[in-house]
């Protein structure tokens, strides 16, 4: 009878329709400079043909084998139960929020020349593996989206009715029949949107290829984008890859806009499943053999990172503190630029069906970072040195590249809100900042913690921006890492590495368990 | 009709939603307790959410007093409604909640706290005060929502089942809180019930809404006792 979806009570639309178009225009006036700026007369070289394959190519390798992989072990977390599951599950979201760069030296200690991986094979009198180049970067992205993958799935095959699972032993269906019937049309349904997802993020990976890649052979758009900047200061050839990645990675998110599926970073993964089928030995064997599998590889890079970071507390030169201090300032403006966003475009976006705003959003999802920069980079140029904005350019940026994440989990909520409680709010004529103050903030806390901690961590540990704006003089924490691997101090670096990872988790820590302290259902 | 003056007029009008159409045209006069019965899925709760602001109308217009409320918002309108759920702040302690019916920005005189605090003892629930409703029995957070109710001191009580879940014994208690309440502040209600029980109870005239049309109050104990064949299939 009575459509609850149109009599839903909105808060003002004009704040939500600002920070919409401060967004919008943020992210155009850098597409612009840069459309202005690149030099089409000169069309694309051979190495920057070179870089869209080869930014293909491993974004493709780099999804296809994230997902596949996630496939057994979602389905083995899906059907298994045992002590510290719901520990794996949670573990499985921190790679999302980890340092791309603290990560990358975990990886390096496990995989790189010397090794624990070289180290057994060279016991063994096997040739050792090499990590730099398509594998690298690769093995890099599998590290970092297996995990989400994994999540995605397992999310998807939580969705499957108990009852489904209780009717096919009540038929006494075999694993492979259980499979057909029900776990197969579900995958056919997650997969592409798991696949999209991974793949548009690895599109535009530039701290993964900067320390595994490079070369002719190994260098993604992003990366030759810095590089032409950096190195050449060519900055109409860096404009036209800008304009290259725009329409590469913009394209295919647009596309897979609908695919992606709804981020859940929430609880509620930690609930199994009672199952009746998949009990013989062998498919337990292999359950234990991917569970098991995918832990040590999520785990044996962190553990790497603290390790050599313990060992390489004491070599911290006094620089590397600086930079920690940028960075939590860094972080904290991300936050803060963040809200002001991310609360008026999610009070604007929830009323109302899906539809633009919701875009707007995306768009920093599909305008790379280095473009971004770039953009900015050129218009501020002739005003002022950038390398004065560089620390407030970058807290900007990562909170454009956060919003996305941080609306799709504050609008449900608010959505949720709005609806329950909107029109007793209406009929108390509560408007404005008292509606905010006493409905709206505090039924969005635990949300708007968890978006907080995953925006301060991005930002914290994001290496892309800064490193085009940078000067010797000032750095963020994963630059100033950066620099200390490139002139081989790798015992800093690790200790670096490690007071890195300890900031971003912090952050992420502090904010999330402060939204859900105090929480009233 | 019976009572004073006409208050509340719903002047012609008509509410549309999709395939659903329900027209009204009726005063509601001042101090009356009128029960809004009739099938489900015929119209009530959208009828009083046109009446309180929630539902945009047609066509036609709503007058309190003579003066036209149509496009007045719903926090603005001479009336305290109360719905079927979510009539409290689960993140608002009991006292909090009352407060809202002062002040929309919870900035409390000391005046408005004493008000509080008599309205809480008023309904049995002075050592609630500080305690989040959730904590509460079902009972007791009708209570506490009618309590705010009482502070509100609108001339319009509008209430939407808000009982429901309640059992007959302690359904029975809140109706004569209400009962009590419109006494003594001299305001009218508008109430949906289901139960004739209800309306024997507490109401003096009967709005009936079947086939698309909400009927002008007519007597209680008239409508009852000789319904009409639409209100008699109704009751049974």
């Amino acid at each position: 009878m009575a459509d609850r979806a149109v009599a839903i009570i909105a808060p003002r639309a004009w704040p939500g329709g600002l920070a919409a178009a401060a967004v919008a225009a943020l992210i155009l006036s850098a597409l612009a400079a840069v459309v202005w700026r690149a030099d089409a007369s000169r069309g694309l070289g051979a190495g920057d043909w070179s870089a869209i394959r080869f930014t293909v190519v491993q974004a493709t390798w780099s999804a296809v084998l994230s997902v596949g992989l996630a496939v057994p072990v979602a389905r083995a977390l899906a059907r298994r139960r045992f002590a510290g599951r719901a520990l794996l599950v949670t573990l499985l979201g921190a790679p999302f929020i980890l340092p791309v760069i603290a990560a990358v030296l975990g990886l390096l200690a496990v995989f790189g020349r010397a090794g624990w991986v070289n180290l057994g094979l060279d016991a063994l009198g096997a040739p050792p593996v090499s990590i730099y180049g398509l594998h690298g970067v690769v093995l890099a992205h599998v590290f970092f989206n297996l995990p989400l993958a994994t999540r995605l799935l397992l999310q998807a095959w939580q969705s499957i009715p108990v009852e489904r699972f209780r009717l096919a032993a009540q038929l006494d269906l075999g694993p492979r029949m259980v499979f057909r019937t029900l776990e197969w049309p579900l995958l056919m349904q997650a997969v592409p949107g798991a696949l999209a997802l991974v793949f548009v993020i690895c599109l535009t990976s530039f701290a993964v290829a900067l320390t595994l890649g490079g070369g002719p052979r190994a260098t993604t758009i992003e990366l030759a984008i810095y590089q032409a900047f950096r190195f050449d200061f060519d900055l109409g050839r860096a404009a036209v890859l800008s304009v290259v990645q725009l329409v590469l990675a913009g394209g295919v998110a647009v596309l897979a806009l609908w695919f992606i599926p709804p981020i859940s970073f929430g609880t509620g993964l930690d609930r199994p499943l009672t199952r009746w089928d998949a009990r013989g030995g062998g498919q337990r064997g292999l359950d234990a053999v991917w569970i098991l599998l995918a832990t040590v590889f999520l785990l044996l890079p962190l553990v790497a990172v603290l390790g050599a970071g313990l060992a390489g507390l004491n070599d911290v030169p006094a620089s590397v503190w600086r930079a920690a201090a940028a960075s939590i300032g860094v972080a904290l403006s991300s936050v803060a630029v963040m809200g002001v966003l991310a609360l008026p475009m999610a009070a604007l976006i929830a009323p109302r069906r899906r539809g633009g705003i919701e875009a707007v959003g995306l768009l920093g999802l599909s305008a790379s970072p280095l473009m971004i920069g770039t953009g900015w980079f050129i218009l501020i140029n002739p005003v002022a040195n950038p390398a004065a904005l560089a620390l407030p350019v970058t807290a900007l940026v990562n909170a454009l590249m956060a919003l996305p994440f941080v609306l799709r989990i504050l609008v449900p909520r608010l959505r949720d809100t709005l609806l329950q409680y909107g029109r007793l709010g209406a009929a108390l004529d509560m408007r404005g900042w008292a509606l905010w103050r006493w409905v709206l903030l505090p039924r969005l806390r635990p949300q708007l913690g968890f978006a907080a901690g995953l925006t301060g961590a991005l930002s914290m540990g994001d290496l892309g921006v800064i490193a085009l704006f940078a000067d010797p003089e000032r750095a963020t924490l994963p630059l100033q890492m950066y620099r200390l691997m490139g002139a081989y101090r790798m015992e800093a670096a690790a200790g670096a590495a490690l007071i890195l990872l300890v900031l971003a988790l912090g952050v992420f820590w502090v904010f999330d368990a402060g939204g859900r302290a105090g929480a009233d259902t | 009709m019976q009572g004073g003056a006409p208050v509340l007029t719903l002047d012609r009008v008509t509410i549309e939603q999709g395939d659903f159409r329900l027209e009204a045209d009726l005063t509601v006069a001042s101090g009356r307790k009128v029960a809004v019965i009739g099938p489900s899925g015929a119209g009530k709760s959208t009828l009083l959410g046109a009446i309180c602001g929630f539902v945009p109308l047609a066509s036609g217009r709503i007058l309190w007093d003579g003066g036209d409320i149509t496009r007045t918002a719903p926090g603005r309108r001479p009336m305290a409604m109360l719905f079927q759920d979510n009539n409290l702040f689960p993140h608002l302690s009991v006292a909090q909640n009352v407060g809202l019916g002062l002040r929309p920005d919870l900035r409390l005189s000391p005046a408005d706290r004493d008000r509080i605090a008599l309205a809480l003892d008023r309904v049995g629930l002075a050592q609630y005060a500080g305690t989040k409703p959730g904590k509460l029995s079902g009972g007791q957070q009708s209570r506490a929502a009618l309590a705010r109710v009482s502070v509100q001191a609108r001339p319009l009580i509008v209430l939407d089942e808000p009982f429901a879940a309640l059992g007959p014994a302690l359904r029975r208690d809140m109706l004569e809180l209400v009962r009590d309440l419109t006494a003594e502040q001299g305001a009218s209600l508008l109430m949906v019930t289901h139960t004739p029980d209800d309306v024997r109870l507490i109401a003096d005239d009967v709005i009936f809404v079947d086939g698309g049309r909400a009927h002008a109050p007519q007597p209680a104990a008239d409508l009852l006792d000789n319904p009409p064949p639409a209100l008699r299939a109704y009751l049974g």
